[in-house]
């Protein structure tokens, strides 16, 4: 099976300080992964690098079998690439159904009854039905957080990759997303970074633990939870939270 | 339908204006007609500043790119009239294609600057190529050679006609282009460029479009008042010459399609009513702008939209 998206020994370093290096990672067309790891160990540096916000100082990334290294964000969001930020960004001005509006509109251009459709379809899909015309600073945290997502899922994306997407979220906002997430296997890989570990347990078909800029561990959510050097690096005080 | 009662409103305004022509008294038929040329620069300089949110201080240079465009040839190789009118377009269209290319590389108040200073080069160069362009003092097009297609410009209906002409086909021209996918565009990064961005809209080529369609729209303006007016001079190319199209534009509505010509309008006449009767006119100006300011600061169709008609584009 090829790899859907590839790294190879890909590198940044702020001054004197190695955010992330020599990270290698292969993910499957379809997978669901996580990233893991305690504050400050490259996650956020290392999925900006995948999607064009920060340049690599070394290394490449392969989408799809091509080198993609050197492209600029929008080239990559076009091949298929999507990111939702962990600070959410949103238009705040704009109403609801034109934020997912601008996402869907690149793909489907000006097929006004498309893209309408496709916004119904996904705001649906989020729960955020009857919000359309509500100006987006005006919902709540977590539904800013659900439009992110519907902005990711209106563009029909390969790969979606989730910053932090629970952070802020009360638990039944939580298990709606994980409802959410599990209706998308098959119809995109997700590379997920994400803290709370009950929902990385029950949705990742893998997880890659980063640890001081460096790959730590890789494995199945069983294989990681048993992992010595894991737990003492990381999940010691909290597995039990 | 909404897009019908929009494009009924802005043919409305177009009717009256058309109306006006037959009833105006002599003085305010010249200053309508002028009024017009000027909120086609406004509406020019709308499309980067109010649709696309990026702050230019040097759009005189567009301005004066299409009005020397225009007038250089005329002068010095006896170009006709309607030809003129495109080098004068064309000219404003390659000059904000090079600032663009140049300016762009910025962002937020560096961009500001970096307009402003390429302003200043453009009024300096029109100054020391005194030789041609007569500097300070300027040129006057003659009479004789403003006629376009037949028609003569110096004739004041025929002059307001087609002042209204030029204003109706860019007020439908912003219309168009802020409900296409592609002004949806300029919106969006005007709201957040790094969303934009992200979903996949090359930033910068649309930021190049934006700045290259508000300057050759200001240029067609600069073109036509040369034209129209029978002069050009350095003094259009100055800083304050910059400024006037934003304040109409900020009074009258930043991103909107109609406030620049209510914000041109009420500038005009507000300066002209209150010199008629205090010396201190720019007193009573400058606190008008204040009070707008403080109590309506969208702008006077800004202030429309927020009120009774949120989808007025």
């Amino acid at each position: 099976m090829s790899a859907l998206l590839s790294t190879r020994a890909l590198s940044r370093s702020f001054g004197g300080l190695r955010a992330v290096h020599e990270v290698d990672l292969d993910l499957g067309p379809g997978e669901v992964r996580a990233l893991i790891g305690p504050n400050g160990a490259g996650k956020t540096t290392f999925v900006s690098m995948l999607i064009g916000r920060v340049a690599p100082s070394s290394g490449r990334v392969l989408f799809d079998g091509q080198d993609i290294t050197r492209r600029p964000a929008h080239a990559r969001v076009r091949l298929g690439l999507a990111y939702t930020f962990q600070i959410t960004s949103v238009f705040a001005r704009l109403p609801v159904a034109e934020n997912v509006a601008l996402a869907a509109r690149r793909r489907l251009g000006r097929d006004r009854a498309a893209v309408a459709a496709e916004v119904a379809r996904t705001l649906g899909r989020v729960g955020l039905t009857g919000r359309e015309k509500i100006a987006a600073a005006d919902l709540s945290y977590g539904h800013q957080r659900l439009l992110e997502l519907a902005m990711g899922l209106a563009q029909a994306p390969r790969l979606l990759i989730l910053d932090e997407p629970t952070q802020g979220l009360s638990e039944p906002e939580i298990e709606t997303f994980k409802a959410l997430v599990r209706t998308l296997a098959g119809e995109t890989a997700i590379l997920l970074i994400e803290h709370n570990m009950g929902v990385v347990m029950e949705l990742a078909d893998r997880i890659t633990v980063l640890d001081a800029g460096v790959v730590l561990a890789e494995g199945a959510p069983a294989a990681i939870r048993a992992d010595a050097r894991v737990q003492a690096a990381y999940l010691g005080t909290a597995a039990d939270a | 339908m909404r897009g019908g009662r929009l494009i009924g409103l802005h043919l409305g305004l177009v009717a009256v204006l058309f109306a006006l022509n037959f009833v105006l008294p002599a003085y305010s038929h010249g200053t309508v007609a002028r009024v017009m040329v000027l909120a086609t620069y406004a509406m020019g300089y709308n499309i980067l500043f109010g649709y696309t949110g990026l702050l230019s201080l040097g759009h005189a240079m567009f301005f004066a790119a299409g009005m020397y465009g225009l007038a250089m040839p005329m002068t010095h190789l006896g170009l006709g009239a309607g030809p003129a009118l495109l080098t004068g377009i064309g000219s404003a269209a390659v000059l904000s294609l090079g600032v663009g290319l140049l300016a762009l590389r910025t962002r937020g108040v560096a961009f500001m600057i970096v307009t402003l200073m390429f302003s200043q080069a453009a009024w300096l160069t029109i100054l020391l190529a005194g030789r041609w362009t007569r500097g300070d003092e300027g040129v006057v097009i003659p009479q004789a050679d403003r006629m376009l297609l037949g028609l003569d410009l110096s004739d004041p209906s025929t002059r307001y006609l087609a002042a209204l002409a030029l204003f109706s086909a860019v007020l439908f021209g912003t219309l168009w282009l802020v409900r296409q996918p592609i002004g949806r565009v300029l919106v969006a990064i005007r709201e957040n460029e790094d969303r934009a961005e992200l979903l996949g809209y090359d930033t910068f080529r649309h930021k190049l479009g934006a700045v290259v369609l508000s300057g050759t729209v200001s240029g067609a303006a600069g073109a036509a008042y040369g034209l129209f007016f029978g002069y050009a001079g350095a003094s259009f190319a100055e800083t304050h010459y910059s400024i006037f199209p934003l304040l109409w534009v900020l009074l009258g509505g930043a991103g909107t399609v109609i406030g620049p010509f209510l914000g041109t309008l009420f500038m005009f006449y507000l300066i002209d009513l209150t010199s008629g009767l205090t010396p201190a006119y720019m007193l009573v100006a400058g606190v008008a702008l204040v009070l707008l300011t403080l109590f309506a600061p969208q702008g006077l169709a800004g202030e429309i939209r927020r009120r009774w008609w949120r989808g007025l584009p």
